[in-house]
């Protein structure tokens, strides 16, 4: 008996093996879509919505509009626990392809691989598209031929913050003399908007004051008292996972008002207020990809996926919240630039300079947005060599203790005095790494 | 003054905190002296299960019930499946053991139960109160007096029963215990019974906290410099243990972190725990050992 439930153990973990090395589909004339995922980990809550989001909009292309061009997209994940380490690893093994399907353009998926992988492939030639993290420099296409931290970066971010500041204060002259205070997560991605911070604060004459929260950031009790001490008219709020509902929580207890309290990108989930319970209602938070299911795509995505039963969500409640629609827009843009690559390639699956080509001229209008469903959701995108970031706005969302609610249009970052800080540090990147920029005005 | 009264009550509340989750390696290794590395998945397995069943309409006492049986039966599952199997093992081959567990209940608990993050409302408002100029948690109020019932009962349970008697008795010298007829088993089962009880209760309060997700698990950091300064085998030391962290690493952010960029609060507590580690190693109220070589 123990012999045969041994063989029989061998024999399916064997079987699982096998089926596990297998691709997705085998074809040449696909598009692999490789997927770099967290579904278990400190990160998993956050990650499950984003990928289901993904998903489902490659399943949408696949079964509604027969690929893109016809071209099919095949996907398989694999599991980073958005650590640099296994995110390198799946690089490895998903940057050749899938049995033919040749790889396009790659999402890390996790700051930690982003900055772990940024050389490695451009060496490879493939492009890495970062949305909301990665290098702010790379805007800079020059210099980093292969990162696109497309839409908003973290320096965009702070200036589209200042710029909300200064609408809800009357002007931007009016933000001279007001305390304004970040409370940020102490990692690299935390301390990315001290400098247009710094630069911000002298050009409008605020206090900038900085307060960092060290990682894990379940404790921040002596923060939120120098908050107290300090009574700033705004915090900024750049904290990521366990960190934001703590901090919303303790600024409640500490009597700081939520709703002076704007959230960034990585604060802006229904994870990140749903553990503050009561604290989080008035919690402002700034999103490239605000919640709500009522967008024109979550229509179609209801209709032809989720009512088909053919959905990745498996919490249906999820459908529509921040993440989901991170998933969404992550998924359109990748979607957008191989159809901007077809144009000039042909329509055929793309390999990964032909995938940076269409990345370089990807040119989402509004007219765009609407037709494929996306307007409200998504931002305009103009990308090119000069401009690895496009957009540069984000939407103001309220939690109202349920649901998020928008309460802004598109605020916009004011790129052009950011400009001379990126340039300068992707300069130093150059020298350091003794790169020669493109020289942009050559590229077509 | 009142900053700095603030600071030293606040840090000395956050630490009670901290204490809850030391209480729980406490008891495991006092005995069996293995250093449970499972207790953070147990915690939010605990809290997991809690919050699970809530969803499922359960009133708070029964979810609070059914949670402790569970605890229960998965410490005998623990002790039958991974600690008799070792038994006379050495401790590094225990303590291995717990890390693997930790992975297995982490797992399991996000099999089981989803990876979502889960509010939790245990109906103690998180909100500020005065007492003249300083200002002092509700909630931090609450969880020190639970810390402290907690420490009552478990006093009571070492000190006045049978089991207890028999728990101290193996914790001083295994072999003699076994030798009067304490069954070992027995006694494992009960104290992984109770430690996932009050990781149960660390659970629920840091989960209110925080919300119940996978990083509650991680809440053991805080517990480790707790358990080098108290002593791994004092339950009054974990709550000293805990205090002198809580309030020293709240005081050091608020002196010491702005003069050095801040965000000092985890690597200071360890800081503190390694100067222990030189003036007195056992811990303040750990017991020294002393052995020929």
């Amino acid at each position: 008996m123990h012999a045969t439930l041994k063989r029989t153990f061998v024999g399916a973990f064997l079987a699982l093996s096998i089926c596990n090395t297998l691709p997705a589909q085998a074809a040449t004339d696909e598009q692999f879509f490789p997927l770099a995922t967290y579904r278990v980990g400190a990160y998993a809550s956050s990650g499950i919505p984003v990928w289901a989001g993904m998903i489902d909009y490659l399943r949408y292309i696949n079964e509604v509009e027969g690929g893109i061009n016809g071209v099919k997209l095949v996907w398989q994940e694999c599991e980073t626990e958005w650590t640099a380490e296994k995110g390198i690893e799946c690089y490895e093994r998903f940057k050749n392809g899938l049995n033919g399907a040749p790889v396009a353009v790659y999402q890390p998926n996790g700051a930690p691989a982003a900055y772990a992988l940024a050389d490695k492939a451009a060496a490879d030639r493939i492009s890495l598209i970062t949305l909301g993290y990665g290098r702010t420099e790379a805007t800079d296409g020059s210099v980093f031929p292969y990162n696109f931290p497309v839409m908003l970066t973290f320096y965009s971010e702070a200036s589209a913050f200042i710029n909300y500041v200064a609408e809800r204060e009357g002007g931007l002259d009016k933000l001279k003399g007001k305390k304004i205070a970040t409370v940020y997560h102490d990692s690299a991605y935390g301390r990315e908007t001290q400098g247009p911070l710094k630069l911000l604060a002298e050009k409008y004459g605020f206090e900038n004051i900085q307060i960092p929260v060290a990682d894990p950031g379940n404790e921040q009790s002596a923060q939120w008292r120098q908050v107290r001490q300090l009574k700033p008219d705004w915090v900024f709020l750049r904290t990521w996972g366990v960190s934001t509902p703590v901090a919303i929580k303790t600024a409640a207890r500490f009597g700081f008002p939520v709703e002076r309290i704007v959230g960034d990108i990585w604060a802006s989930s229904d994870e990140d207020v749903l553990p503050a319970g009561s604290a989080g209602k008035g919690y402002l938070a700034l999103t490239p990809y605000p919640g709500g299911a009522g967008f024109e795509i979550h229509k179609r995505i209801k209709e032809h996926i989720l009512d088909k039963g053919k959905s990745d969500l498996k919490d249906p409640k999820s459908f529509g919240s921040v993440y989901y629609n991170s998933g969404l827009v992550n998924a359109a843009i990748a979607v957008e630039a191989i159809r901007a690559g077809q144009e000039k390639f042909g329509k055929r699956p793309l390999e990964g300079d032909e995938g940076r080509w269409g990345l370089e001229h990807l040119n989402i209008d509004a007219a765009r947005l609407e037709t494929i469903g996306f307007l409200g959701l998504m931002q305009p995108l103009k990308l090119s060599c000069n401009d690895h970031e496009g957009g540069g706005a984000a939407k103001v969302q309220q939690w109202d203790g349920g649901q998020w609610k928008l309460i802004t249009d598109w605020v916009q970052a004011d790129r052009q005095t950011l400009r001379p800080l990126i340039e300068a540090k992707s300069a130093e990147y150059a020298r350091e790494k003794s790169v020669t920029p493109r020289d942009c005005g050559a590229e077509s | 003054m009142t900053f700095f009264l603030e600071t030293l009550i606040g840090g000395l509340l956050a630490g009670t905190l901290y204490s809850l989750v030391a209480i729980g390696f406490v008891l495991i290794y006092k005995a069996s002296g293995v250093f449970n590395f499972a207790q953070g998945a147990m915690l939010l397995f605990a809290a997991l299960t809690f919050v699970s069943l809530q969803e499922q309409g359960v009133p708070f006492v029964l979810a609070l019930l059914l949670t402790s049986v569970v605890m229960a039966i998965g410490a005998l599952i623990i002790e039958r499946a991974v600690l008799r199997p070792l038994v006379n093992r050495s401790q590094i081959t225990l303590f291995m053991a717990t890390l693997g567990l930790s992975f297995i209940i982490e797992g399991l608990a996000q099999g089981l139960m989803g990876a979502q993050v889960r509010a939790l409302d245990l109906g103690i408002d998180d909100v500020p109160l005065f007492f003249g100029e300083i200002m002092v948690s509700q909630f931090d109020l609450v969880a020190a007096a639970t810390a402290a019932l907690l420490v009552i009962v478990l006093a009571l349970l070492f000190n006045h029963t049978r089991i207890g008697v028999s728990l101290r008795a193996v914790a001083d010298d295994t072999r003699a215990a076994l030798s009067i007829g304490i069954n070992l088993n027995r006694i494992w089962q009960i104290v992984w019974a109770v430690a996932g009880v009050v990781g149960l209760v660390a659970g629920l309060l840091w989960g209110a906290r925080q919300g119940v997700q996978f990083s509650l698990s991680l809440v053991v950091l805080k517990a480790l410099p707790v358990l080098i300064i108290g002593g791994f085998t004092s339950i009054g030391g974990a709550i000293v243990g805990g205090l002198i962290v809580g309030a020293a690493e709240n005081l050091a952010e608020a002196y010491i972190g702005p003069l050095i960029g801040g965000g000092i609060t985890p690597w200071f507590a360890y800081f503190l725990a390694l100067i222990f580690l030189y003036i007195r190693p056992a811990g303040l109220f750990g017991e020294r050992t002393i052995e020929r070589v």
